[in-house]
């Protein structure tokens, strides 16, 4: 019996992982921008599709690609939000939340486009692989997404609060006016933090396209999970979307195995909701 | 008596959306002075001193720092030259430390060089937020955060500080002693022009004090003067 609740217990931390790094980006454009960036789950399969890319057409391992899938979703996200999120966030507070819909729609559909609706994966001999725990058996891959959110998340955490641009992100999401009086160029802040989300999108990406299949269509999918996870941990708060994913996760793959697979998700946004009705800025929210 | 001018204000028209807070409002600010600025609630002190920020743009009128036409700078690059304002209270990141809300005082490219040095003048000024520096800035009281916001606005290494405010809701005790900060301040060299509702206080602390009534500047000149004035003791002190 304890075996049971062992195994999914191991998987859903490591399931966790992927969540709160997928999420990641979501929690930071929320954070600063006060931007619920539709496009975030496509911009995840939008890292899954650049690596792909790199894999079927140069032969380059999946992590290997960050290199070029890293710097390239950075550019895009600061351009993004230069050229088209700035402008709308002058329009009205609506204009970027409907940009991001269309910016999802356009991935989608240039993804149809060029890769067919059929699934894709980022099969590499080592994430088909799997280790040990006791007798009990794990994908390697999912290890591997844990250690990648772990680093993302330390990364974060080092670059906000020891570097000036990463102060004067979290200032900027404090207190915008008093940023500005600082003589912090909020624009060019709000450029870098929406690049900086597109960078752990990137990673997310990778991470996900070797641990599961993928379709044009998936961004939604992992866009509700990432709603999920940062509602659970609370936006803005990078510690908060680890402990969501986990919760997520753990919840997830312990209803998979006590209650059915078809439960799985209905638990989950379950848990969602409970916490939104009593904890509604999130377990770890200000 | 030539007088060295580092701000001047010129005929300057400022709307929010549709509504004109500022009418034809002209000012000058002298090198090394600590000026008032006197007002009713909505007069548009703040308006004023947003627009000296850049944070607003008059729709007509010019402003000069130092000969140099800031009318339609961003707000970064009029810190970047030497103007910075303090914002009425709590005007802090709430979620970060003492320090951190200090050194990003020090943004701008000129000031990060001074950091170490500044950070040192600004615990002289104000001890207390050297003990707290480790401290979340919200769970500082109201005069530390106002002592914060200060100490902050130093960091940037100004020329010019523009204050909005700094008493309000503060006791009078604290008050006193912010007040001394700012002598103390003015006195290492930095000019000082600040906005209050207390009007005897500030034409006790202040040189000169201009008095802004509905978008408009009513009445100018020295503390002394203003102090005389028939207009000024009806409105303001009720005599």
């Amino acid at each position: 019996m304890a075996g049971d609740i062992f195994s999914p217990i191991v998987m859903g931390i490591l399931l966790g992982g992927l969540y709160a790094l997928i999420a990641m980006g979501l929690s930071m454009v929320f954070g600063v921008m006060r931007l619920i960036n539709l496009a975030h789950g496509d911009f995840v399969i939008l890292g899954s599709y650049i690596a792909y890319a790199l894999m079927t057409f140069l032969g380059m391992d999946p992590i290997i690609s960050l290199v070029i899938c890293m710097p390239a979703m950075f550019g895009i996200g600061f351009a993004v939000q230069k050229y088209l999120m700035g402008r709308a966030f002058a329009i009205s507070a609506e204009a970027p939340l409907i940009i991001a819909f269309g910016i999802a729609l356009v991935i989608q559909n240039t993804n149809q486009i060029l890769w067919t609706p059929l699934s894709r994966g980022l099969t590499t001999q080592y994430s088909m692989a799997s280790f040990h725990i006791g007798p009990l058996q794990f994908p390697f891959s999912y290890l591997l997404d844990f250690i990648a959110a772990v680093i993302v998340m330390l990364a974060l955490r080092e670059f906000l609060s020891r570097t000036y641009l990463g102060k004067a992100i979290t200032a900027a999401s404090q207190n915008k006016r008093a940023a500005h009086l600082m003589g912090i160029n909020t624009n060019l802040v709000y450029g870098f933090a929406f690049a900086i989300a597109m960078l752990s999108a990137a990673i997310a990406g990778v991470f996900l396209g070797m641990t599961f299949p993928f379709t044009p269509l998936s961004g939604t999918q992992f866009l509700i999970i990432a709603f999920g996870v940062v509602i659970i941990g609370g936006l803005g708060s990078i510690f908060g979307t680890l402990i969501g994913g986990l919760i997520l996760g753990i919840a997830q793959t312990l209803a998979g195995a006590l209650l059915g697979p078809a439960t799985q998700m209905l638990i989950v946004y379950i848990i969602v909701l409970v916490i939104l009705a009593i904890r509604p800025q999130g377990l770890f929210g200000r | 008596m030539s007088q060295d001018i580092i701000l001047k204000v010129n005929n300057i028209d400022v709307f929010h959306g549709t509504f004109q807070a500022l009418w034809d409002v002209s000012l000058e600010v002298r090198r090394g002075e600590m000026l008032a600025l006197i007002g009713a609630n909505t007069a548009g002190k703040s308006t004023l001193l947003d627009t000296i920020s850049g944070l607003l743009h008059p729709t007509k009128g010019t402003i000069e720092f130092e000969g140099k036409d800031i009318t339609a700078l961003p707000p970064h690059q009029i810190v970047e030259l030497g103007i910075t304002q303090i914002p009425e209270g709590r005007g802090i990141f709430p979620e970060m430390t003492v320090l951190d809300n200090l050194i990003l005082g020090s943004y701008s490219r000129k000031a990060r060089t001074k950091k170490e040095q500044n950070l040192k003048k600004v615990y002289g000024h104000f001890p207390i937020l050297e003990k707290r520096k480790r401290q979340t800035t919200k769970t500082l009281s109201g005069g530390e955060q106002q002592m914060l916001v200060i100490g902050r606005g130093l960091m940037a290494d100004p020329k010019l500080m523009l204050l909005d405010e700094m008493s309000l809701g503060l006791a009078p005790i604290v008050i006193n002693e912010l007040f001394k900060a700012l002598k103390e301040i003015r006195e290492t060299g930095i000019t000082i022009l600040f906005v209050e509702q207390n009007v005897r206080r500030t034409l006790q602390e202040a040189e000169r004090a201009y008095i802004l009534e509905t978008g408009r500047v009513t009445l100018s000149g020295t503390a002394a003067q203003l102090r005389e004035e028939e207009q000024v003791k009806k409105a303001y002190f009720g005599i």
